[in-house]
C-alpha cells in the first residue's frame, strides 16, 4: 500500500515538474505556474509519507498558497501571449543547462546505485512518535540549529529591505 | 480497513453534506431575508408550495432549479478547460477545511485528527484564491481580470495577519491540534472564567474576524466583487458554475464560523460543564453547532451594517493596522506567558 502511494506521488511530482517547462503546458506561463502548484502538492504528499506533517503543511501554505499565487499575479499582469514568446530556439545557455542537468543526474543515479545514503543522521533527531511534530521541530530550530535559523532570518530581512528599495527608488 | 473507510465516508457525509451544505444553502436565503429586514424591505416572498410561503424559504429550491436548468454560457477564451475547472478550484478548498474541525468530543465528530490541524486550515484556505484568479483569467474579460487582481492582492495581504493572529492561541494552548485546543479551553481561570480563546486573546479574535471576512471576500471587504463598479471575477460565469462560486463563498462563511468557534469560542465545550459521554456529548455537539451559527450570524450582520472600504483603505488596513497589531498581540502574549510561568501572575 505504502509502495503504491509512494510511486503515485513520485511519478506525479516528476511529471508535473517536467510539465512546468515542457510544452504543451510549459508554452503558457499560467499553465506552467499551475503545474508547479500540482508539483508542490505531490511533494507535500511525499513529506506526509515521511511523517513530516509540519513540512508538508508549510509546503502547501507558503509555496502553493502564497508564492505561486504571486507568480500567477505577475504573469497575469504581464499578459504574455504565446506569440510574444517566439519559437523555441537552441542557444548556448540551453546547451550548458542540458549538460549540467545530465551531469547532476548521472551523479545522483550513481549515488542511488551505490546506495550510500546519508553518512550519519543529523544531530538531535528524535526517533519516537514526537518526530516531525511542531514542538520537536520548533525545539530543534531554536536550540541546535539556532545559528542557521538566525542567518536565514537575516537573509530574508536583507531581501525585504532590497524589495522595498527596488519598489521605492525615491523615498 | 473497509470499516475505517465506511466510517470516514459516514463522517464526511454527516458533517459536510448534512450540516455544512444545509447551512450554506440556507444562507443563500438568510442573506436576502436578513438584508431585507435590516433595510426595512419585505425580501424574497414569491416562491410558495401549496400556498405556504414561510417567509420565502422556498426560494432555496427555486434558486437551485434555476441554477441547474439555465444555459451554461462559454465565453470566447483560449482556456476553456481552466474556465470549467475554476468553480471546482473554488469549492474544494473550502470543503476540505471541515476535514480537521472537531464538532464534538472524541473521534466520532471529527473527520481526521491531523496533528497540525490549525496550520492545515491556514494552508487550505490560502488555496481558495486559485478558483477566482484562474476563473477570471480564463474568462478573457477585463472586468473579471480586475476582480481577480483585487482578489489576489487582498487575499495575500490578509492571509499574513490571519496566520499571525493564531500564533497567540498556539502559544497559550501549546498545541496546533484543534481537538487539543478545544480540550484546553475547557479549563477555568481562577475557578470561574472559561479559558476560551476570546477571553484570553480578545484582540486576536477581532483581528481574526476582520481578516477572515476579508478572506471570504465579504462586505465590507467585497472589492473583488464590487457589483456597482466591476461586477466581479465571476462576471462570465453562468448557471451552476456561478452557483458553485457563490456556494463556495457561503461554505466559506460556515468554515470561518466553525474555525472561529473552535479557536476562540471553546469549540464543543459548554462553559462550567466538565466531562463527556451520553446525552452530554449530544449537548456538546449542539453547542458547537450553535457557536458556529452565532459566528455565521455575526458575519451576516457585519455585511449589512458596515459600508465598504475603498481599495487603498483596504490595503492600508491590512498592512498598516492589522499586521502590526497582530505582531503586538504575539509580543504581549509572550510577555504575559513569561510572567505566568514565573508565577508572578
Amino acid at each position: 500500500m505504502e509502495q503504491v502511494i509512494f510511486w503515485i506521488l513520485a511519478i506525479g511530482t516528476v511529471a508535473s515538474s517536467v510539465a512546468v517547462i515542457v510544452p504543451p503546458m510549459g508554452r503558457n506561463p499560467v499553465h506552467g505556474a499551475l503545474s508547479l502548484v500540482v508539483a508542490f502538492f505531490f511533494l507535500a504528499g511525499l513529506y506526509v509519507m515521511l511523517v513530516a506533517h509540519l513540512v508538508a503543511v508549510l509546503q502547501v501554505l507558503i509555496y502553493a498558497g502564497a508564492i505561486v499565487v504571486l507568480f500567477l499575479f505577475v504573469i497575469m499582469l504581464l499578459n504574455i501571449q504565446s506569440e510574444d514568446l517566439g519559437h523555441p530556439r537552441p542557444t548556448i545557455s540551453k546547451l550548458i543547462g542540458v549538460i549540467a542537468v545530465g551531469f547532476v543526474s548521472i551523479v545522483l543515479i550513481g549515488f542511488i546505485l551505490k546506495d550510500k545514503g546519508m553518512a550519519e543522521p543529523p544531530v538531535g533527531l528524535p526517533s519516537d512518535s514526537t518526530f516531525g511534530t511542531v514542538k520537536t521541530v520548533g525545539n530543534l530550530l531554536y536550540t541546535s540549529y539556532i545559528v542557521p535559523f538566525e542567518l536565514t532570518s537575516i537573509l530574508l530581512l536583507v531581501a525585504v529591505i532590497g524589495a522595498v528599495i527596488m519598489a521605492k527608488r525615491r523615498l | 480497513m473497509l470499516e475505517l473507510i465506511l466510517l470516514s465516508v459516514a463522517k464526511v457525509m454527516g458533517i459536510v453534506m448534512v450540516f455544512v451544505m444545509a447551512v450554506a444553502a440556507l444562507l443563500t436565503w438568510i442573506e436576502r431575508k436578513q438584508s431585507a429586514l435590516i433595510q426595512n424591505r419585505v425580501g424574497p416572498n414569491r416562491a410558495s408550495v401549496a400556498g405556504l410561503r414561510l417567509g420565502g424559504i422556498f426560494h432555496l429550491a427555486a434558486d437551485a432549479v434555476k441554477m441547474l436548468t439555465k444555459e451554461d454560457f462559454d465565453p470566447e477564451t483560449d482556456n476553456p478547460l481552466m474556465f470549467r475547472l475554476a468553480p471546482f478550484l473554488a469549492v474544494v478548498p473550502v470543503m476540505l477545511l471541515f476535514a480537521v474541525i472537531p464538532f464534538g468530543p472524541g473521534e466520532h465528530f471529527l473527520i481526521s485528527n491531523v496533528g497540525v490541524g490549525a496550520l492545515f486550515i491556514l494552508a487550505v484556505s490560502s488555496l481558495g484564491v486559485y478558483g477566482s484568479t484562474i476563473g477570471a483569467w480564463a474568462s478573457n474579460n477585463n472586468f473579471a481580470m480586475l476582480g481577480s487582481i483585487r482578489t489576489t492582492a487582498q487575499m495575500i495581504s490578509y492571509e499574513v495577519s490571519m496566520g499571525l493572529n493564531l500564533v497567540g492561541i498556539f502559544m497559550i494552548y501549546e498545541s496546533v491540534n484543534l481537538q487539543d485546543i478545544v480540550i484546553e479551553q475547557g479549563s477555568l481561570i481562577w475557578g470561574w472564567l472559561p479559558a476560551w480563546g476570546i477571553v484570553l486573546q480578545p484582540l486576536a479574535f477581532i483581528l481574526f474576524m476582520t481578516a477572515s471576512i476579508a478572506e471570504t471576500k465579504r462586505a465590507p471587504f467585497d472589492l473583488p466583487e464590487g457589483e456597482s463598479e466591476i461586477v466581479g471575477y465571476f462576471v462570465e460565469f453562468s448557471s451552476m458554475r456561478f452557483g458553485l462560486l457563490a456556494l463556495s463563498e457561503f461554505i466559506g462563511i460556515v468554515a470561518v464560523g466553525a474555525t472561529a468557534a473552535v479557536l476562540f469560542l471553546g469549540g464543543w465545550q459548554i462553559p462550567w460543564v466538565q466531562g463527556t459521554g451520553g446525552w452530554l456529548t449530544v449537548a456538546q455537539v449542539g453547542a458547537m453547532i450553535l457557536k458556529t451559527l452565532f459566528v455565521v450570524w455575526l458575519q451576516m450582520a457585519i455585511r449589512w451594517t458596515l459600508p465598504r472600504f475603498r481599495y487603498d483603505q483596504l490595503m492600508r488596513l491590512g498592512w498598516q493596522y492589522l499586521l502590526p497589531l497582530s505582531l503586538l498581540n504575539i509580543f504581549i502574549t509572550g510577555v504575559v506567558l513569561m510572567f505566568v510561568e514565573q508565577g508572578r501572575i
